[in-house]
């Protein structure tokens, strides 16, 4: 497990991505928040968060977590995504070798924070990293959502002079976080 | 050629933007491709790919209506046809219904190949270009110089003039500033349209997903924001099993790019939620404009194969000089030229065929392993055949295949070049010829062939017997070349046969289409040859080498001439090139070396047939070590020279610059010889670097084939 995720922090860093882990979904969160502030989200357009609804959050606060960090909003739509900094969502797989986050994007806020805001922090369970493409590809079927994304590293461009240059459509900073579930907590969930 | 085709291309070789960024480009790439490429088996993964791509390019139909039934069971909607104008139709009735104003679209080749943006817009409809290259050459008013980059030919200056004239003035020519310009006013664009086009990298059949590979994140925008989506997809695009998606997506970003992958891959498989939570109309049109019947040509069903990865154009030593828009269309490169003459008509395709220069370097990478040179081989077949020979062309070649007659001539030619002929060069020919002498000096016609001081020699006796294929360049003007390898072979107890009725292998005829007259060589050569019982025959020139191992049995398959296909396959069987020959001989002990021999530093230049036909290209390096020298390996050794037989003829505008290159290279290793097996590099890069000395100072490199290196080295 540590040895894929060492080749998966690799392979994200190489492509400009940020990857952190944590051994708890509290310390995640406390990571996100404390992001959300230095990245100086507060409650103005284009200084929004957005964050998308996912299993991470289930069983938090949500008021309470507004309420302590001004600007940051769980009610996604396209305007609010439009001019929010930041946007947050949970991917549903990582894979090693190529550094890639997957998930089922049909929600259309999914994509939304995913696409819009000029930050993307995607949280991750630690236990839905899988080693390649192919043990991926085995996991997940496209008759069970209509829309799968792959997301590896932040937007890119090399169209002007082949100069690599990060963030033209998508977000120019990509922030990964993985969270370890307790075995209660797998137990739970699966 | 037309003139305006000419034009272009030198306008191309001088525009010193173009080559510098395709240069530096394709320099890096060959690394970089290499790098992304660690840890997997190329060649596994391209076996794979070629299967299972050409599996549906044989099952087309079935896999259509598979699609079609998959993906309408989930709500979308597909319209499959042959006709680009029913395509343009269907979007514009579309908009029309839903009263579309402005379109965004993500990059889509296929939408290029029909010209949709003209349509819509004469239309009044307003279609922005989001991937950032497509979005300047659409400001620009040009077509893409390249399948994944289409800008690459402009410099960072050009956009910001192009932004300052078409969008918005004060914008200075800084990247980072120009792409964040650009995505604030595409931005504007993604939100307010109604409709979104995409293409698609892959269709699976079995579950109709469109698979879209990008790295901007503009393909995701595209399908998100607006309310309606049309995916365009080539039906080249179609795979049977949504686990054909591994390959194509393993391999793709890997030859595009040298990424491992995109940063972004969608996979579309119905319609999803609008921002306002309707749902989303999803349209995906099964564009055919001559696929299947493509892919019912026994030829070139294997250009279905491809998957649109432009490495076929990136390790090109001819796109790197003259870049996408000598093409004049919209696909580019060597695939791009077989895709013009099917899906534009086979006439778009008659100039732009003759840049290749048959090297090679794109069957090496190909992902869907499509021989890219012998489908444009065929293409210049069936042109030659669509609108016959030129006269000269004729005139020339039947003085080529009389030999008696090309002697007598090549003998007067000895004669006239006395008052040009400066030691044993032709630096400067009279008149309208003078073109082939500008950028490299011609070697002097020998002074007797090789097939009249082949029987000077005094061979030893030897009970085994070997052919000797000299080929025009060694009978002719490099007749010490097959002197040296008889000597060789004798010191191995092998006498060598020197058949009188061998004639010209008929390469230059096949590259220039002419089959009919490369099919008579090939019979003449085979009767030769095969007239006597020998355990070999050798050539030391491996075009040669190839036409006879492998070109004749093709040529006669091509002609329908199949009753002369088990004489050629049992020739074939018996031809080697020198050094494969001379390898086999010292591992069997019967040539050895001379003992602790220091010769010196020396680097070894690739010749293209060699090394990517006969697969030689350890042989010659290990002798040339064992006789003593050291080899310093030069950049790009086994990149073409620029001959290409009589290319450097046709194509002296370009064949120059490809020769600058290898001679750079060569001076830079700072060895003073360079060593080839092919006599044709060596009159190529010889005559080059004789050029250059014969001008202002030059270091003086000196060009040898390897046979003449190692014959004084063997005991």
């Amino acid at each position: 497990m540590d040895a894929v995720f060492e080749t998966f922090k690799l392979r994200a860093e190489a492509v400009s991505a940020e990857v952190h882990r944590f051994p708890h979904k509290k310390e995640a969160l406390d990571f996100v928040l404390s992001y959300l502030n230095g990245a100086g989200v507060s409650a103005a357009p284009q200084s929004y968060a957005v964050w998308a609804s996912c299993p991470f959050l289930e069983g938090m606060d949500r008021e309470k977590i507004s309420a302590g960090m001004p600007g940051l909003v769980f009610d996604v739509n396209r305007e609010v995504s439009a001019v929010a900094k930041v946007g947050i969502s949970q991917l549903d797989w990582a894979i090693a070798n190529t550094g890639t986050l997957v998930q089922d994007a049909a929600p259309v806020d999914q994509r939304l924070v995913s696409t819009l805001p000029s930050i993307h922090i995607a949280l991750v369970r630690s236990d839905r990293l899988v080693p390649d493409l192919p043990s991926l590809l085995a996991k997940i079927r496209p008759e069970r959502t209509n829309y799968i994304s792959f997301i590896t590293g932040p937007s890119r461009t090399a169209d002007i002079e082949r100069v690599l240059t990060i963030g033209v459509h998508g977000p120019e900073k990509l922030v990964i976080v993985f969270f370890d579930l307790s075995s209660d907590e797998l137990e739970s969930v699966n | 050629m037309e003139t305006k085709f000419r034009e272009s291309i030198a306008k191309a070789v001088h525009d010193p933007n173009l080559t510098g960024a395709l240069g530096r480009f394709s320099e890096a790439y060959r690394t970089s491709r290499q790098k992304a490429y660690e840890g997997y088996d190329f060649e596994a993964l391209r076996t794979q790919i070629a299967q299972r791509k050409s599996y549906a390019a044989a099952h087309l139909d079935e896999l259509a209506e598979l699609f079609t039934r998959s993906a309408e069971a989930r709500g979308t909607k597909v319209f499959r046809t042959n006709d680009p104008a029913k395509v343009r139709e269907y979007i514009l009735n579309l908009a029309r219904a839903n009263g579309v104003k402005s379109v965004v679209k993500s990059k889509s080749m296929a939408s290029e190949e029909i010209h949709l943006n003209q349509h819509l817009e004469a239309a009044g409809i307003e279609v922005g270009e989001t991937d950032l290259g497509e979005w300047i050459i659409q400001l620009a008013g040009q077509t893409p110089s390249h399948m994944v980059m289409p800008a690459i030919h402009m410099t960072k200056e050009e956009v910001a003039t192009i932004f300052n004239e078409q969008v918005e003035e004060g914008q200075k020519p800084d990247i980072p500033k120009l792409v964040k310009f650009a995505r604030g006013k595409l931005r504007t664009k993604f939100l307010k349209a109604e409709m979104g086009i995409t293409g698609a990298n892959i269709a699976v059949a079995e579950t109709g997903t469109i698979v879209i590979v990008t790295n901007e994140g503009n393909a995701r925008l595209v399908t998100t924001l607006p309310k309606i989506h049309v995916a365009i997809v080539g039906i080249e695009k179609l795979m049977e099993k949504f686990d054909d998606v591994v390959p194509v997506l393993t391999a793709l970003p890997k030859s595009a790019t040298a990424q491992l992958l995109t940063s972004y891959v969608s996979m579309i498989s119905g319609p999803v939620p609008n921002t306002d939570g309707t749902p989303k109309q999803l349209h995906i049109i099964l564009m055919d404009n001559r696929r299947t019947e493509m892919s019912q040509d026994p030829k070139f069903k294997q250009a279905m194969q491809c998957i649109r990865c432009a490495s076929c154009l990136n390790v090109c030593p001819v796109f790197r000089l003259v870049g996408g828009h000598v093409f004049g269309k919209v696909y580019t490169g060597g695939i791009g030229t077989i895709l013009t003459a099917w899906f534009d008509a086979l006439k778009a395709a008659d100039d732009i065929q003759s840049l290749c220069i048959q090297c090679g370097n794109c069957t090496e990478v190909c992902p869907g392993k499509i021989d890219i040179p012998g489908l444009i081989l065929e293409l210049r077949r069936r042109l030659a055949v669509e609108k016959g020979q030129p006269l000269v062309q004729k005139a020339i070649f039947s003085v080529v295949n009389n030999r008696k007659l090309f002697h007598t001539m090549l003998r007067a030619a000895y004669v006239m070049q006395k008052p040009v002929q400066k030691g044993s060069f032709i630096r400067h020919l009279p008149f309208f010829l003078s073109d082939m002498t500008e950028f490299r000096s011609l070697p002097a016609i020998a002074e007797a062939p090789l097939r009249d001081t082949i029987k000077k020699i005094k061979q030893p006796a030897c009970e085994e017997k070997i052919a000797f294929y000299a080929g025009c360049l060694i009978d002719f003007a490099y007749p010490e070349m097959g002197e040296s390898l008889v000597k060789i072979m004798n010191k191995a107890g092998i006498e060598v046969l020197f058949p009188e009725g061998q004639t010209c292998c008929g390469a230059p005829a096949r590259y220039s289409g002419a089959y009919e007259t490369a099919a008579q060589n090939a019979s003449d050569n085979i009767n030769a040859l095969l007239a006597k019982d020998v355990s070999y025959v050798v050539s030391a020139c491996p075009t040669c080498t190839v036409t006879l191992k492998h070109d004749f049995i093709s040529t006669f398959e091509s002609l329908g001439q199949t009753d002369a296909v088990p004489r050629a396959r049992q020739l074939a069987d018996k031809v080697i090139d020198f050094s494969s020959l001379v390898k086999k001989l010292v591992d069997a002990g019967r040539l050895q070396f001379k003992e602790g021999q220091k010769l010196g530093k020396i680097t070894y230049h690739d010749s293209c047939h060699l090394k990517r036909t006969l697969h030689a290209s350890q042989e010659p390096r290990e002798l040339l070590t064992k006789a003593g020298y050291e080899i310093t390996e030069m950049f790009e050794a086994d990149m073409c020279c620029g001959m290409g037989g009589s290319y450097s003829l046709k194509l002296p505008e370009i064949s120059a610059p490809i020769l600058e290159r290898k001679l750079v290279n060569i001076k830079k290793t700072g060895a003073p010889l360079v060593v080839m097996d092919c006599p044709g590099c060596v009159m190529q890069i010889r005559g080059g670097l004789d050029k250059q000395n014969s001008g202002i100072q030059g270091q003086h490199v000196e060009v040898q084939h390897t046979v003449q290196r190692l014959v004084d080295q063997l005991k």
